[in-house]
């Protein structure tokens, strides 16, 4: 880990200034992410600024009636919030689907949409990666890919977005609402926070240099029956080989998205209009999916999962 | 040559770039700075740890599972993975369990630590440590004194009623089942296996039957 | 203590500590944090630096260049280790890969440097700034390729080797059902939860080592030609041990940097393996290919048995050795078991908990479910039909003890497999598939000398000391039990010191030995112990009792302190066997029974239910031996479903370098284990009567569960871990 300087902020506005004005430095929240990277020298930030004091750490009702999430709740505490439960299960659901107990304690609503892919060659500096090191090539085509990206993925880049938080954002349609370093906000929808990975796998997010997050915007409730189904390997404390996010209302339309298959949450509108009928709501889900070898099971098993979603909506 | 049909499939993707080259070329790994870091910054930081105050002038670096080991030494909390992978390194800060090899020490100034020495001693143990005794909730004692105090903070989780993955209704009270409680623990791992065990131990702690 | 005939009655036999549910006399230690482990001793020497490894960025190839001048430069550096400067360091016999030295790459993650520096936040970050320039060489890393062509292993003459008996060909032409299947394990990663780690001081020509090591003996013999110093000259230190599971059984890099950096910058230097270097630098269990062939009559009986397994190494290792227990396991009059190994530039493969066995079970007791099906029986009672009381290879050789048929019967009664239908995919209850799978498992005992002193002092408390390691399998307790036992001690007045090379040679932890020689040890030092005493108290003849903290004999009784009052008593012995082991098998045996839930729309599977019953000798203490099982049970549904090393077959190194990528059993995997010990006793054994346990539970829980998976499912999976890619399309429809 390089050596860094750090300081607390005071504002956002000025978190935001000083990431903008220093290229090497990097806004520090729950830290989950950031200082395991930091430690292999994946991320090398050389000042840090702590956003941790700036009292963003609520969650209150919008006029909308919804629910605007300071981007530093912890995990657990917004999964936790009643209303929360009551009116936004699906996101309740992913969000104890994620991590551990002790790194949702920690992990922040902000942060948690910026965690980087697992992939274990991003992982490795020994190995080249075009997101860790733009233009070194990428390792993980042709390797060991079991876990990595089947959808929007690029010749570039096959990792995925690993977080499962932002899998029920994008079908609650949640909105990020940021700061930027001139004082001015500004409200990106879910949908077009994450990008895919094209010719520069190291752009993840819509984000602009010292962009910070303040909130995210839940609009009103859906109503419906709110579930989340991630598959792994083990049953716990793993990354998801591929997740549903849903809200199913009784007559078996809804929302879906998918996670642990692309660089971001994958929502298709001609899926949602299919809902109830899985087979249709699946090909729409994987359709142009160019995976490899070692996961093109995973084409099938979104087919699966959302069928299993689908029964458990029924039931 | 029998792996060399394989390296020519991996092409595509990895000479992309070309800082990765075929069998038997000179291959430079950059894995370096420039040049040499200027003195490493430090900074103050106290820290109130099972009651006592510590005031230290820490690396920015140092993690507060560092802090605690290396420089307070007190080697009851674990490092295992030093990655957030196996939880170790579990402290309760401020009331809540957190992973403490992924946070700096200089982020807690102030904050309330209890670590496993001061949940009990060994003449005076916590009932929890008595209950991993009694059901041999662990073998070779290294993941142990994070198990505790991630057990300890489970029980408290649940009767605040934070949710789990198994959690049914989550809008029903939370009840300290078998499930729930090893879905809560699942953040601490023991490859020992002795978590059959521990499910018992915390049980005849939360006064249900496992 | 020579032991050259079945053990009679003796003082052990009391069973008054010994045998008793005991909880671990250094659990009061392990719960509170103030057990000290090898890299937190800060008290035992001052002035500890701090090292960081650099492991090699490529699997096979020279080292070209090295610049360490940015890292020498950084703050805090004492110095920079650096690989180029040494010689490879000597290897011990039973080490593979070079440790350190030289300018070769032998696999990924070698240790090539080492920076020194005085806090760890400083010795990691020079680490980074060390530039590298490598000369890559082709190397070998698929497995599958070159096992067609994989030569035979070598038998004890140097000649390709085929171990068989009978007539296997003919008999298994003849036949009437036959089964030839090939299974495959991959290569599994031991995953202790402490990493290697290693605090090393110099005092002159003479070096100490703080370290986690499972045999103490072999580091320091290891450790003193790596050094090149004799090997009176090497302390080792090891009494806590955060697990090892055969991962630290012979010395790793850790040990070796610490104690050249120590001797270069003379100052003490610790180290600890980062976890995410553990996996490539250390050993693993090696992936296998294995094909077995059964043929059985139509009532069961095994007529001629087949097992061939290829595995892979670093030029000069060894192979998996999972055939080794087919030679033994089940009767039949024609039978063949040959290894055949491949060379590969992965890193080092080595023993894991259970070598051999473990994956050697996951496809045998496959194998036995698919030969029951073909034969419309039951798989209990196909094993029961098929048990053989003496070596099969050898029917002059008897078992010393085998209640196999026990473990299935009451097992398969605890568990109601009677209950089980047997029709594959044929147990529904709403989204998930109900399974039922058993498997038999068996692991040898094997004896070893080992040696333990013991100190009488005038408080009336006794030491055992010896170099026995507890790596959580519950020595410190059952040594204690077995000096109180022997001596009439209640527990509390004995004090239990391991893991120090200053004390007698023992045992040491590994290959389920450690229990019954270190204890064996431990009762031979305290039969010399009571001669001493009753010479010092003046008591003689036959009728001396050793009871309550009181020596007895006829009328005549003393507190046991009292022969001590003149000073601390001392006796030394070390239990030595002769034939035993060679007139008469030793092995243990283990049936396991499994219930498991297969989500039919995603083929998630659950564990729901697990259970062992055990023949392993006498059980010395119920409480630890049942945590060895279902810590072993643990590890074996990890290898089930879930462990797997993937393999970069271009790059050569496993992918998965961390406890993130590399998935073991987390809590909720796992559910309640039931464990049951049949009573009984193997003289054959050591005084003790007890046989090792450390293993048995992994051997064969991994086929039970595949075998469940294939009752929920009907689909037959026979390539390990089980996980739901290799079966999904495979499903019902939905």
């Amino acid at each position: 880990m390089r050596a860094f300087t750090y300081q607390r902020a005071s504002s956002a506005a000025e978190a935001a200034k000083v990431v903008y004005n220093n290229r090497e430095a990097k806004f520090l929240a729950g830290g989950t992410n950031l200082i395991d990277l930091m430690k292999i020298e994946v991320e090398t930030p050389t000042h840090l600024v702590d956003v941790n004091g700036l009292g963003l750490d609520e969650i209150a009702p919008t006029e909308e009636g919804g629910l605007r999430i300071g981007a530093l709740v912890t995990n657990t505490a917004c999964a936790a919030d009643e209303r929360v439960r009551r009116d936004y299960g699906v996101l309740t659901r992913a969000i104890v689907a994620g991590a551990s107990g002790q790194l949702r304690n920690k992990a922040t609503t902000g942060g948690n949409l910026l965690q980087r892919t697992r992939c274990p060659y991003f992982y490795d500096t020994n190995q080249a990666c075009n997101k860790r090191k733009p233009g070194s090539g990428c390792a993980a085509i042709g390797g060991a890919s079991r876990q990595l990206g089947i959808i929007g993925v690029s010749d570039k880049c096959i990792a995925t977005y690993p977080g499962d938080m932002a899998v029920a954002l994008r079908v609650l349609d949640a909105v990020v609402e940021t700061v930027k370093p001139d004082g001015t906000t500004r409200a990106i929808p879910i949908a077009e926070f994450h990008r895919l990975w094209g010719d520069t796998p190291e752009i993840e997010t819509a984000l602009e240099p010292g962009e910070f997050i303040t909130a995210v915007v839940l609009p009103k409730p859906l109503g419906g029956k709110h579930l989340y189904h991630k598959v792994r390997d083990r049953r716990s404390y793993a990354f998801a080989l591929v997740s549903v996010a849903a809200v199913i209302q009784p007559d078996g339309t809804g929302r879906v998205a998918i996670g642990g298959i692309a660089p971001k949450p994958w929502r298709v509108e001609s899926a949602d209009a299919a809902l109830p009928d899985v087979a249709a709501a699946a090909r729409a889900l994987t359709a142009g999916a160019s995976p490899t070898e070692e996961n093109k099971f995973k084409i099938a098993l979104v087919e699966r999962t959302l069928a299993g979603v689908m029964a458990e909506a029924r039931s | 040559m029998a792996d060399f049909e394989a390296f020519k499939v991996s092409r595509r993707g990895v000479l992309a770039g070309g800082t990765v080259s075929v069998a038997a070329t000179s291959v430079p790994v950059v894995r370096a700075r420039a040049a040499a870091q200027p003195a490493t910054p430090t900074v103050p930081v106290s820290l109130k740890v099972n009651g006592k105050e510590h005031k230290l002038m820490l690396d920015t670096r140092t993690t507060l599972l560092d802090a605690l080991r290396e420089h307070i030494k007190l080697t009851g909390t674990k490092k295992g993975c030093d990655h957030g992978q196996c939880g170790a390194c579990t402290v309760i800060v401020n009331g809540t369990r957190i992973n403490s090899c992924l946070s700096f020490a200089v982020m807690h100034e102030g904050d309330e630590v209890t670590t496993i020495e001061g949940l009990g001693t060994p003449d005076n143990l916590h009932p929890m440590q008595a209950a991993f005794v009694k059901h041999d909730g662990y073998q070779c004692g290294y993941c142990t004194p994070g198990q505790i105090c991630s057990a300890v903070s489970v029980l408290e989780e649940i009767r605040k009623g934070v949710p789990s993955h198994v959690t049914d209704d989550l809008e029903g009270p939370m009840k300290p089942t078998n499930m729930e409680m090893r879905e809560r623990m699942s953040g601490n791992i023991c490859r020992c296996g002795a978590y059959s065990n521990i499910a018992e131990a915390m049980a005849e702690v939360a006064g249900e039957k496992a | 203590m020579k032991f050259d005939s079945p053990a009679q009655t003796n003082p052990i036999d009391q069973l008054k500590i010994v045998g008793k549910p005991t909880p671990r006399i250094d659990g009061p230690l392990k719960t509170t944090g103030t057990a000290p482990y090898a890299y937190e001793r800060h008290n035992v020497v001052p002035g500890q630096a701090y090292g960081y490894v650099l492991g090699a960025g490529i699997a096979k190839g020279r080292i070209k260049a090295m610049n360490i001048a940015h890292a020498q430069q950084a703050p805090g550096v004492i110095g920079v280790l650096n690989t180029l400067d040494f010689e490879p360091a000597p290897l011990g016999s039973q080490n593979t890969a070079n440790l350190f030295g030289g300018a070769e790459i032998q696999h990924y993650h070698q240790a090539i440097a080492m920076v020194v520096a005085e806090t760890f936040e400083q010795a990691r970050a020079a680490a980074h700034m060390i530039i590298v320039e490598y000369e890559r060489e082709h190397g070998n890393f698929d497995l599958a390729k070159l096992a067609p062509d994989a030569p035979l292993v070598k038998g004890g003459n140097g000649e390709p080797s085929v171990d068989s008996y009978g007539d296997f060909e003919s008999a298994y032409a003849a036949a009437p059902v036959k089964l030839d299947a090939t299974y495959t394990t991959p290569d599994e990663t031991h995953a202790m939860m402490e990493p290697h780690a290693t605090i090393a001081a110099w005092d002159g020509d003479k070096v100490t080592v703080w370290m986690s090591h499972q045999m103490i003996q072999w580091g320091k013999v290891a450790l003193a030609k790596a050094l090149g110093v004799p090997q009176e000259n090497v302390r080792i230190d090891s009494p806590f041990i955060g697990g090892g599971f055969g991962g630290k059984l012979f010395i790793r890099a850790d040990v070796v940097v610490a104690a050249l950096a120590a001797r270069k910058f003379q100052r003490p230097v610790k180290v600890t393996l980062q976890r995410p270097l553990i996996i490539n630098n250390t050993t693993h269990r090696p992936a296998t290919i294995q094909r077995i062939q059964l043929g059985a009559g139509k009532d069961g009986k095994l007529t001629a048995i087949s097992h061939e397994s290829t595995s892979g190494n670093l030029p000069g290792g060894g192979p998996e050795g999972a055939v080794n227990q087919t030679q033994l396991f089940y009767a039949g009059a024609n039978r063949r078991t040959a290894l055949r190994i491949a060379e590969l530039d992965l890193p080092e493969g080595n023993a894991m908990r259970a070598p051999g066995e473990a994956p050697g079970l996951m496809a045998l007791e496959i194998a036995m479910d698919e030969l029951a099906e073909k034969l419309s029986m039951d798989p209990v009672e196909l094993r029961i039909v098929n048990d053989t009381q003496v070596d099969p290879m050898n029917p002059d050789r008897p078992f010393s003890y085998r209640d196999l048929v026990g473990c299935l019967r009451r097992g398969a009664e605890a568990f109601g497999w009677d209950k089980r239908n047997p029709k594959p995919a044929a147990n529904r209850k709403g989204r998930w598939l109900i399974g039922h799978g058993m498997a038999a498992g068996f692991r040898n005992n094997v004896l070893r000398k080992s040696g333990a002193r013991v100190r009488l002092g005038s408080d009336g408390v006794l030491i055992v000391e010896t170099d026995m390691t507890d790596i959580g399998t519950g020595s410190y307790t059952i040594i204690a039990q077995t000096a109180a036992e022997t001596m009439g001690l209640p527990l509390n007045r004995v004090r239990v010191e391991l893991g120090d090379s200053s004390y007698p040679v023992s045992a040491g932890s590994g290959g389920q030995w450690g229990a019954v020689n270190s204890t064996a040890g431990t009762y031979a030092a305290c039969v010399k112990l009571r001669e001493k005493v009753a010479t010092a108290l003046g008591l003689s003849g036959d009728d001396i009792t050793f009871a309550n903290g009181k020596v007895a004999s006829g009328d005549t009784s003393f507190a046991l302190s009292d022969a001590a009052k003149n000073g601390e008593i001392v006796a030394e012995d070390s239990i030595e066997y002769a034939e035993v082991n060679e007139s008469h098998q030793q092995s243990t045996f283990v049936a396991h029974f499994v219930e498991v839930a297969v989500d039919a729309y995603t083929g998630e599977t659950y564990l729901k239910r697990m259970l062992a019953a055990c023949s392993a000798g006498r059980i010395l203490n119920p409480i630890s031996a049942r945590s060895q099982v279902i810590g072993a049970m643990t590890m074996g549904a990890g290898a089930a479903l879930s462990e797997e090393l993937a393999v970069d077959k271009r790059f050569g190194f496993f992918v998965n370098h961390d406890l993130a990528g590399y998935e073991v059993p987390v809590h909720v995997d796992i559910p309640h284990q039931e464990v049951i010990f049949l009573d009984e006793t193997d003289p054959w054994s050591s005084p003790m009567k007890a046989k090792g346990v450390g293993e048995l539970g992994l051997c064969g829980v991994g086929a039970a569960i595949a075998n469940a998976v294939y009752n929920a499912t009907g689909v037959r999976i026979r390539d390990y871990p089980l996980t739901l890619d290799k079966y999904l399309d495979r499903l019902p429809k939905v």
